[in-house]
């Protein structure tokens, strides 16, 4: 192989696993040392410049970080990542002066967002500091998009979202609430120097199946009935609930019906219970609150006696799976299946929807109805027209959406100021030694042996009969630390130096994981076959040195490593050290 | 800001016939400097022990006093250990071994505990040809007490304070030839391949077993000018050829050209192969093994792997026909036969 590049930018970030699994790569380590330290404030700003909403992130993330946590590798749960963001936002202290200061004169260019979802107040946040003018376009009378229509108050308290929200509102943005764009003809004709479209998948899928029109106003959509508890307009529902769909719209239907007077509410899904689309910790959530999962139920009928639903009929099937994985629903054989029910909820997906943007406009749809967009610019087929959020590219979670925020920012930026798009400025990167003398390292490198902690919730029947109540407590700061020194410092690295190494084995013997072996140097395939201990984890990378006096390479699992530093601690020369590597992806406005 | 092991361990180690990974050979945490050579040392015993899968409490550890007689602490941490006086380490091998012939005896010396103060016993031990692994981890200098030239030092050697030895070394392999150890290896401590068999080989031997060890004292004696340094030893290091051991239900593959090749069955069923012999190198002819030693050291390099191992041969136990069975196992019925034995014992010398 040959020696590791780690000048490379991509290198060292890949290592940090939950930063690089990240959409907007947050610089997850950083800031949960933050919090160890007890500096919420700052562990809240090294979030809130990345991800924007570190309060809703905090307890309504997708969390892709966890699942790629080393952590989760070396014993059986990854560190609470999300729960912890979560400590900084409500530890935090008042963050106003640590906000961008909008400058005073203006820069003279005007942008359009439609929808004021994450990925628009994204933008918003990313061009406002720069001296951009915004107007920002919703249909509904506040802001959050789908933060706020679709993620239950239960989940996530109304004050914390208007809070996040008001910190980008306060930059001096032109909004325009309770105003449906119905024309983007009409928007571009307004003289807009560059339009970002955020409008997310706003049209929930229906189930045409016989008796669904008979029973028009029991049957709901479930993203359309959710909007319609958050703003106040739906209270209640009937006493027995069907919710179909296995994804985390089902989760939340289910759970607000349980709120809203739902006493039997059922969940039924389609597939096995195992390849529920929904969160772990959500399916979780809703089976804590006794609210069964009634798996491989495929829906049949409605039933409807003298003009009013009475249940749905469910054919009972199995999951059978060919040769090359793919899955098939065959009938069970066994008769079907009647659930009595007084409302349907249906959350079987969502679609994206833009019956507003006209030909003419020469924004261009693919035979899906999606529209081109570039994967890295966001630019579509209409150079002043960006796209960004579930809009652009399908469904996906806020995370993404924020993501995608932060490079539509830098295109529209670049675009009005003439540049080309894909002139993008590098990530900021930086590599400090965190050695301090002997034994001394400026980081937490003991590696404790804790399980991960669980978050408290709140008593279940006071949780039930209030909405609004958040089900989710939150790490105390105790708790919250010693969650916080689960983390492995994944983003202090090993550095290795070749030249000054004399090849003494100190590192290799010390090393609790075996990650490190001296031998010859070979195609990856045999070096991976010839290590201390196996690495079988091809997604991480070797890191192999230059060929050193005896001919041999240095190489380093980086698969388990735990950053403890004992390497650079038994290294005589100092080839190895302990070197903290912050990486920060490239925004508009820092 | 601290100095501890992690307990966590790589997820997918391999494990012996015991189920143990080497997780369960390892000792606390070493406390010598960073780099010393007998880290590497302690990691091929742990290494060595794992292999040969040898339950960790049937091993005794038994050193004088050193950085070299540090080590036990730092390898078997699940083991019996004895940390003896200064050079006195085989005085109690052999009395543990006497009372206990079922452990596996690993003494660990230095060359001030061997060559100086140790000397006497040191000999006699070989002598008596007790079964027992004696490693000496030799790095030609005092490194307890800041480096002064240990008696292995070799003539014309540089300290790190620029003072040249004025004196002839003392070849420990070649001693232990003289007075008749059946097992007789040198090796170095940056080699762990060739290390590692070693010390598997010298386990599984049922007699005195001598690995003699070269060990840079990374601190005091590592400098240019040292004939114990890293780069010295790697640039004058010569090898008799390969050995490994082969485990008793491994069939001997014979894929090798004949004659490049030679296996040694050891008394417990193993055998140690030995490939890539140089020529004219048999490893069961001492004078041969002695002549080997005394060209490479003319030669000024350094012969490292087995030099001589001697098949059959009888160790302390066999020749003073001691008890087969450990002493703790004996019962007052045995130790105390009654006064009817004792009048036959008397009646005997009437």
């Amino acid at each position: 192989m040959k020696p590791t590049d780690t000048k490379n930018p991509e290198y060292f970030h890949k290592v940090v696993d939950c930063q690089y699994a990240c959409p907007a790569h947050t610089p997850v380590p950083e800031y949960i040392r933050l919090i160890a330290a007890g500096k919420y404030t700052e562990a809240y700003m090294v979030n809130w410049e990345s991800n924007v909403f570190p309060g809703v992130l905090g307890r309504t993330c997708d969390r892709p970080c966890e699942p790629a946590c080393r952590r989760g590798r070396i014993e059986e749960e990854p560190v609470a990542i999300c729960r912890l963001k979560r400590v900084a936002a409500d530890n935090k202290d008042d963050v106003k002066a640590f906000m961008p200061a909008i400058p005073s004169q203006m820069n003279g260019k005007r942008i359009a967002l439609i929808g004021a979802g994450p990925a628009s107040l994204t933008v918003a946040r990313d061009l406002a500091p720069l001296g951009y003018e915004i107007h920002l376009y919703d249909e509904h009378e506040a802001g959050g998009g789908m933060m706020r229509s679709q993620i239950p108050s239960f989940r996530l308290p109304t004050e914390v979202l208007n809070e996040e929200v008001g910190y980008i509102l306060d930059m001096g943005i032109h909004t325009h609430f309770k105003t449906y764009v119905s024309s983007l003809n009409e928007i571009l004709d307004k003289g807009y120097d560059a339009v970002f479209v955020g409008t997310g998948a706003p049209r929930g899928r229906n189930l045409n199946l016989p008796g669904r029109e008979e029973v028009g106003k029991n049957v709901h959509i479930g993203i359309e009935w959710l909007a319609s508890v958050a703003f106040e307009h739906t209270h209640k529902i009937g006493k027995k609930v069907i919710v179909l769909g296995g994804g985390n719209t089902a989760m939340d239907c289910c759970r607000t019906s349980r709120r809203l007077g739902g006493e039997q509410v059922k969940v039924v899904v389609r597939s096995p219970f195992s390849e529920m689309k929904a969160s772990p910790w959500e399916i979780e959530d809703a089976m804590h609150e006794d609210i069964p999962i009634l798996e491989n139920h495929v829906p049949k009928s409605f039933v409807v006696e003298d003009g009013s639903l009475k249940g749905m009929f469910f054919e009972k099937v199995m999951a059978e799976y060919d040769d090359s994985g793919k899955r098939q629903l065959v009938p069970a054989g066994e008769p079907d299946v009647f659930i009595e029910a007084d409302d349907v909820l249906v959350a079987i997906g969502q679609q994206n929807s833009f019956p507003w943007i006209e030909k003419e406009t020469g924004v261009n749809f693919d035979e899906w109805g999606m529209p081109f967009v570039d994967r890295a610019t966001h630019q579509s087929s209409n150079k002043k027209v960006f796209f960004g959020g579930d809009s652009a590219f399908g469904p996906k979670n806020v995370i993404t959406a924020v993501a995608h925020g932060h490079q539509a920012a830098i295109s529209i930026d670049l675009y009005c100021q003439g540049t080309a798009l894909t002139e993008r400025p590098a990530p900021f990167t930086n590599l400090v030694s965190k050695k301090m003398g002997i034994h001394e390292w400026s980081y937490d490198n003991d590696v404790v042996n804790d399980h991960r902690f669980i978050v408290p919730l709140a008593e279940k029947k006071a949780a039930l009969s209030d909405r609004k109540l958040e089900v989710e407590l939150g790490f105390d700061i105790a708790t919250a630390v010693k969650e916080a020194h689960r983390c492995l410092n994944c983003d202090v690295q090993t550095v290795f130096e070749k030249d000054k190494c004399i090849e003494c084995d100190a590192c290799v013997d010390i090393c609790p994981t075996s990650c490190i072996t001296f031998t010859l140097n070979g195609e990856e395939e045999d070096l991976r076959s010839r290590l201390k201990a196996p690495a079988f984890n091809l997604t991480q990378d070797l890191y192999v040195s230059d060929t050193l006096p005896t001919k041999r390479v240095m190489v380093k699992d980086e698969d388990v490593c735990l950053h403890c530093g004992l390497c650079a601690e038994r290294c005589p020369t100092s080839a190895w050290d302990m070197q903290q590597y912050l990486y920060k992806v490239t925004k508009a406005c820092h | 800001m601290t100095y501890i092991r992690p307990k966590f361990r790589h997820p997918d180690l391999p494990k012996n016939d015991l189920g143990y990974t080497t997780k369960e050979y390892e000792g606390s945490l070493s406390t010598l400097c960073a780099g010393c050579g007998h880290d590497s040392i302690s990691a091929s015993i742990i290494e060595a022990c794992f292999e040969l899968s040898i339950p960790p409490h049937r091993i005794a550890k038994l050193s004088g006093i050193g950085c070299s007689s540090k080590t036990p602490t730092y390898f078997l941490g699940n083991s019996h250990g004895f940390n003896s006086v200064h050079g006195r380490m085989p005085s109690v091998a052999t009395g543990a071994n006497m009372a206990n012939r079922e452990l596996t005896y690993i003494g660990v010396s230095g060359d001030g505990d061997t060559a100086s103060i140790g000397m006497g016993q040191f000999v006699h031990v070989i002598r008596r040809n007790l079964n027992m692994v004696y490693i000496v981890m030799n790095n030609g200098c005092y490194g307890l007490t800041k480096g002064q030239d240990s008696a292995t030092a070799d003539e014309g050697s540089k300290s790190k304070a620029g003072s040249v030895n004025p004196f002839q070394p003392i070849d420990l392999a070649g001693l232990a030839l003289e007075l008749g150890a059946s097992f007789v290896a040198q090796s170095f401590s940056g080699d762990k391949q060739q290390l590692i068999p070693l010390i598997k080989a010298a386990i599984s031997h049922q007699g005195f077993a001598f690995i003699n060890v070269i060990s840079p004292c990374v601190t005091f004696n590592n400098n240019p000018g040292s004939t114990k340094s890293y780069d010295y030893v790697r640039e004058h290091i010569e090898s008799t050829g390969k050995t490994d051991l082969v485990p008793e239900k491994t069939e001997i593959l014979t894929s090798y050209e004949s004659g490049t090749g030679t296996n040694v069955m050891m008394h417990d069923g193993t055998y140690i192969r030995l490939e890539k012999l140089a020529s004219n190198r048999n490893p069961f002819d001492r004078m041969g093994a002695m002549n080997a030693l005394q060209n490479a050291r003319n030669r000024s390099e350094i012969l490292t792997g087995l030099l001589f191992v001697e098949k059959e041969t009888e160790n302390l136990h066999q020749t003073i026909n001691s008890s087969d069975r450990p002493l703790n196992t004996l019962m007052q019925e045995e130790l105390c036969p009654g006064s009817s034995v004792l009048a036959d014992i008397n009646d005997e010398l009437r």
